[in-house]
């Protein structure tokens, strides 16, 4: 089943090099229909440069990425700033979005909480809200696949839970698949199929039981992190001392 | 339509041109607001005067090659943005007083032939002739029409050009049509507010219609509406007390702008 599933991106050989500067080398991975895909690794890792060039945004300097024929994406940036001149409100900026329409974006407001929202002008609205209705945007595209960076950042750990919730949720309704970058192990990874561990190149990848035991990922982030996320995904194999 | 312009006195002609100028200062001063791009907008202003002096020297049509010149600062500036030692207010303040200075030499260079050098810094508005007119018409209908028609790109771009690029936008073509459009405003508008001031006549109507409105729309017609009383007064105290006419739109749009700070402070 899971072999015979739709591969809806396939990054062969990916390297990337801006202004003499290696950026990525050699990364190969495949996102496959219904996966979730996490990225995670170091400041600097060439994370957020890898999802520009799955979304079009860049080409690679070598390799090349493979897109599944008529793929729809959902983007959600990592930031948004509107210049505070500018007359928008949640509404008007979920509106347009080529596909969105009054009645989809009032039902996409209505699942993520954001209803009350909707004529608050987007620059007065808090982090947490505001990643929601990023997160709303994407989902108007009405993607294959969901590509999020950081989807959680800046905001504290209750309205994180509730948007990691709200994507899981989205993500079995809409049956699409998710590439994120996720500084949050602890939240994603029981959730996640594929944990791709970046710094320039993969240093290791796979399910996230056996990522957390490659000594390449301990190297990178401490074993205290690798014992602590051992936590969330339930294999009680060894003891803590606590 | 000629005969038309023809049977008009002067006045009536020049307040005509600002008057375009000011419907079109609504739109393009609105995005040049939110696009945090003023300095951008002062850099291709200042450039169109070593257009003009090209122009001249080369005896083409002065349009031809405002639009020109413009077009290839533009061009230069998306260039050296893309490299990464020079920041990108150190190019825009390197191009704009370089073009501003080649086009003072060159302009002076034949100057008593056909320049009158402050007219073009400052404005002429009353000595537009119905050639200018006509060309101003043009550009009112050519930019209204393709505003409105990439109006959904253009916002797009502007919140978030990655996100557009995703859903489908074509971005680069989109702002390259925006760069378009202040070029042929540009173009036309400076023998009416001159390179000095011509940003101004976009930038400040457009702040001052930001607290009366609550969607992109509704502030691009209250800036074109501000725009358009503000060439009005302007011209008023013009011919009452023998003020350059450029400058006193320019000041009366930022009387207009106080005014707007203070009207809604009191609402609020």
């Amino acid at each position: 089943m899971q072999q015979s599933a739709q591969l809806l991106v396939e990054a062969q050989q990916i390297g990337l090099v801006i202004h003499n500067k290696t950026i990525l080398e050699d990364i190969n991975f495949t996102v496959k229909r219904g996966e979730i895909v996490t990225l995670i690794g170091p400041n600097g890792a060439g994370k957020t440069a890898l999802l520009k060039l799955v979304l079009g945004l860049n080409q690679p300097t070598s390799g090349q990425i493979i897109l599944a024929k008529g793929l729809r994406i959902g983007y959600m940036p990592q930031a948004l700033t509107v210049e505070s001149l500018m007359p928008l409100d949640v509404a008007r900026f979920l509106l347009l979005s080529p596909r969105a329409n009054k009645a989809r974006c009032d039902q996409i407001a209505e699942e993520l909480a954001i209803r009350h929202l909707l004529s608050s002008p987007i620059q007065n609205i808090s982090g947490g809200e505001l990643q929601r209705v990023l997160f709303a945007r994407a989902l108007l595209n009405e993607p294959d696949l969901l590509v999020l960076d950081e989807p959680a950042q800046g905001i504290d750990i209750n309205g994180q839970a509730f948007l990691y919730q709200l994507i899981s949720t989205m993500r079995t309704k809409l049956n699409c698949s998710i590439l994120m970058v996720s500084h949050d192990l602890h939240l994603v990874i029981a959730g996640t199929d594929q944990v791709i561990c970046l710094n320039k190149h993969v240093c290791c990848s796979g399910h996230p039981a056996a990522v957390m035991q490659n000594p390449e990922f301990i190297n990178l982030f401490g074993s205290k992190v690798a014992d602590q996320l051992a936590l969330y995904t339930h294999h009680h194999d060894h003891h803590h001392d606590i | 339509m000629y005969a038309w312009l023809l049977g008009l006195d002067f006045i009536t002609r020049a307040i005509l041109a600002g008057l375009g100028i000011a419907i079109l200062a609504g739109p393009l001063g609105s995005l040049i607001v939110w696009r945090r791009m003023a300095y951008f907008g002062d850099t291709l202003a200042h450039s169109t005067l070593l257009g003009l002096s090209i122009a001249l020297l080369l005896n083409i049509n002065i349009y031809i090659g405002l639009i020109t010149v413009s077009l290839i600062v533009a061009g230069l500036l998306a260039a050296l943005n893309r490299q990464k030692w020079l920041a990108s207010d150190a190019v825009l303040g390197i191009l704009s007083h370089t073009t501003l200075a080649i086009g003072l030499i060159a302009a002076t260079a034949i100057h008593g032939v056909r320049v009158d050098l402050l007219s073009y810094l400052y404005g002429d508005i009353l000595a537009v002739d119905l050639q200018d007119i006509a060309y101003i018409l043009g550009v009112v209908l050519v930019v209204l029409g393709l505003v409105a028609w990439l109006w959904r790109w253009l916002l797009s771009a502007t919140i978030h050009s990655d996100l557009a690029r995703v859903e489908g936008v074509p971005v680069e073509l989109t702002n390259w049509a925006f760069i378009i459009m202040l070029a042929l405003v540009f173009a036309v508008a400076i023998k009416l507010v001159g390179v000095l001031l011509i940003t101004a006549l976009l930038v400040i109507p457009a702040s001052a219609a930001r607290r009366f409105a609550r969607t992109p729309e509704i502030m691009v017609v209250v800036a074109s509406l501000i725009g358009c009383v503000a060439v009005l007064i302007g011209f008023w105290a013009s011919l009452s007390w023998d003020w350059p006419t450029g400058p006193a739109i320019v000041a009366t749009t930022a009387v207009l702008f106080t005014l707007s700070l203070v009207v809604t402070r009191r609402h609020a």
